[in-house]
């Protein structure tokens, strides 16, 4: 099975000040394959750092991050990457970008035709795939970045703030897309989001993550994403349990960011 | 809306139903009309003072001439030519010098932009020879491309070359720093290679930057070949100017002006044309 195992992480570095920032110390987690994990905190916890370095685009300075018990030491189509927006190729068509993956590996083009068809019509898309990227709207946009994604069958799927650029109703719609491809594909997702809610939504775990020095200060395990495959987001979201759950931990991100607050007045800045 | 209103609103004489109403219209210039109208009557009346300033004689024709000797001038170059080389020869014996010069402007300035964009070592190298070059205007290497290889087509093929080289480093350079840190990032994720990040990432990614290159590169070949051939050349738009002017050919001169003018607007909006073809993406990202 391909689990996720970060162990031990930690990112120390210098800034040109002479400073030292904390971004990670000791995070370490594993995940089994098919678990939807989302991480929550207020900025400069990490958790960006934390996904660069899954994805393997930076190197921790302590620990491993290992992929079916490999070793990761730099990016690779085993784990695919989703950003928050601008990461389609806009010289390309829809479907181009969807197989862009596949065709840098030299796959047969009907092979990718096919793929790229029933990717299409997995994210709703099917009229779409002669379309430029830029004649699409943002939520859409954002279902290639996804199809293009599961387009190389990665084991897990990063996503970087994916839905954070886009307006509240496409939002609640593409959280249900993500749901299902997750159940439907199976992969192993990290989301990260800023949106308590949507953490909340999505994720089967959930990491509340701290700064200074970034590490994981919380973890839950939650049924709302189970819910979410079968129920209206809407019931699921007005559950009194998620109401709870929400005020918590806006509780906790409110508290960590007065202490910011706190340490930024008495430094005298 | 009536006819009349219609065609009012297509020469630009009537502005649109929303725009009517708009209060605030000093300073928006989506309100601002094209001006269309204006640029047909600006047009023939410059033509109509040139024709009746001649036709009254107020201005010596040595020093501007009649539109008719122009007109004139330009069947009799096109057909009988104008010392050894008819107007079309002339004129594409400068076409050809900065087609070549820019060509090898481009297969240099390119590679060598994107070089400085992907390695320190190539930037840092070659960073301080750029800025150097970059602000020297190209005529001032008219002497020294004289010395070195005399007034014939090498000499300014070098000069444009020189004169594309910079822009186009430039440019390439530029195209490389615009690509998105998310889209390498997205490529590498993707399985994609060294090899085929550049080729299908960076390269593409470019090519607004490399297109705008070579409209100003091209603009300035031109600008370039034209003042090469005034001081030392055997044939060319430029050559044909100077050597009218040494008889007081007023008329040649002024055809060639014009001639000049026409060919760097045919030029620029050729080079637009094709950027839209070839590059629909660009600003749209």
């Amino acid at each position: 099975m391909s689990d996720l195992v970060v162990n031990d992480v930690s990112m120390v570095f210098d800034t040109p000040s002479g400073e030292q920032v904390h971004a990670l110390e000791n995070v370490s987690f594993s995940l089994k394959q098919g678990e939807l994990l989302s991480i929550l905190g207020p900025s400069g916890c990490g958790k960006s750092t934390l996904l660069n370095i899954i994805a393997g685009f930076l190197a921790p300075t302590h620990g491993t991050v290992e992929l079916a018990s490999t070793e990761i030491h730099g990016p690779g189509s085993d784990r695919g990457m989703v950003f928050q927006q601008g990461a389609l190729f806009e010289w390309l068509t829809v479907a181009e970008n969807i197989g862009f993956g596949l065709s840098m590996k030299g796959t047969p083009a009907d092979e990718i035709k096919k793929t790229v068809n029933h990717l299409l019509e997995t994210v709703g898309l099917h009229d779409f795939g002669d379309k430029a990227t830029y004649e699409l709207s943002g939520g859409m946009q954002q279902r290639v970045a996804l199809a293009r994604c599961l387009a190389n069958d990665p084991d897990v799927i990063l996503m970087d703030e994916p839905l954070g650029a886009l307006d509240a109703l496409t939002r609640e719609k593409m959280q249900g897309l993500v749901l299902k491809l997750w159940k439907e594909t199976g992969k192993t997702i990290i989301l990260i989001t800023h949106s308590v809610e949507e953490a909340l939504f999505l994720g089967e775990r959930l990491f509340v993550m701290a700064p200074r020095p970034g590490r994981i200060k919380k973890e839950y395990s939650l049924p709302f994403a189970e819910a979410g495959l079968t129920k209206d987001p809407r019931d699921v979201k007005a559950d009194p349990d998620f109401g709870a759950k929400r005020e918590e931990i806006l509780n906790m991100i409110w508290e960590m960011e007065e202490e910011i607050m706190g340490q930024a007045d008495d430094s005298g800045v | 809306m009536s006819f009349i209103q219609t065609l009012k609103y297509k020469i630009g004489l009537s502005k649109d139903g929303l725009t009517k109403r708009k209060t605030v219209t000093f300073g928006d210039t989506t309100a601002v009309g094209n001006g269309r109208f204006w640029s047909v009557i600006s047009v023939i009346t410059l033509s109509m003072a040139w024709y009746l300033g001649s036709a009254l004689e107020l201005v010596n024709p040595i020093f501007w001439p009649a539109p008719s000797a122009v007109w004139d001038q330009f069947i009799n170059i096109s057909q009988d030519g104008y010392r050894n080389f008819t107007l079309w020869e002339h004129i594409w014996a400068s076409l050809y010098r900065i087609l070549v010069g820019f060509a090898l402007g481009c297969l240099i300035g390119i590679p060598l932009g994107f070089a400085m964009g992907l390695s320190e070592i190539i930037r840092g190298w070659f960073d301080p020879l750029v800025e150097f070059f970059r602000p020297i205007p190209p005529l001032a290497f008219i002497p020294l491309v004289i010395i070195w290889s005399g007034i014939g087509e090498r000499s300014k093929i070098l000069l444009l070359f020189f004169a594309a080289l910079w822009i186009m480093v430039i440019a390439a350079r530029a195209g490389v720093g615009s690509v998105k840190l998310s889209k390498i990032h997205a490529a590498y994720s993707l399985g994609a290679t060294k090899r085929q990040i550049l080729m299908h990432v960076i390269l593409p990614n470019s090519l607004p930057e490399i297109f705008t290159g070579m409209r100003v590169a091209m603009g300035i070949c031109w600008g370039t070949v034209v003042a090469a051939e005034l001081v030392a050349a055997e044939s060319g738009i430029g050559f044909m100017i100077m050597a009218a002017s040494k008889f007081l050919a007023t008329d040649i001169v002024i055809l060639g002006v014009i001639v000049v003018g026409v060919i760097g607007y045919s030029i620029d909006i050729l080079m637009r044309k094709l950027e839209d073809k070839l590059i629909p993406w660009k600003g749209k990202a």
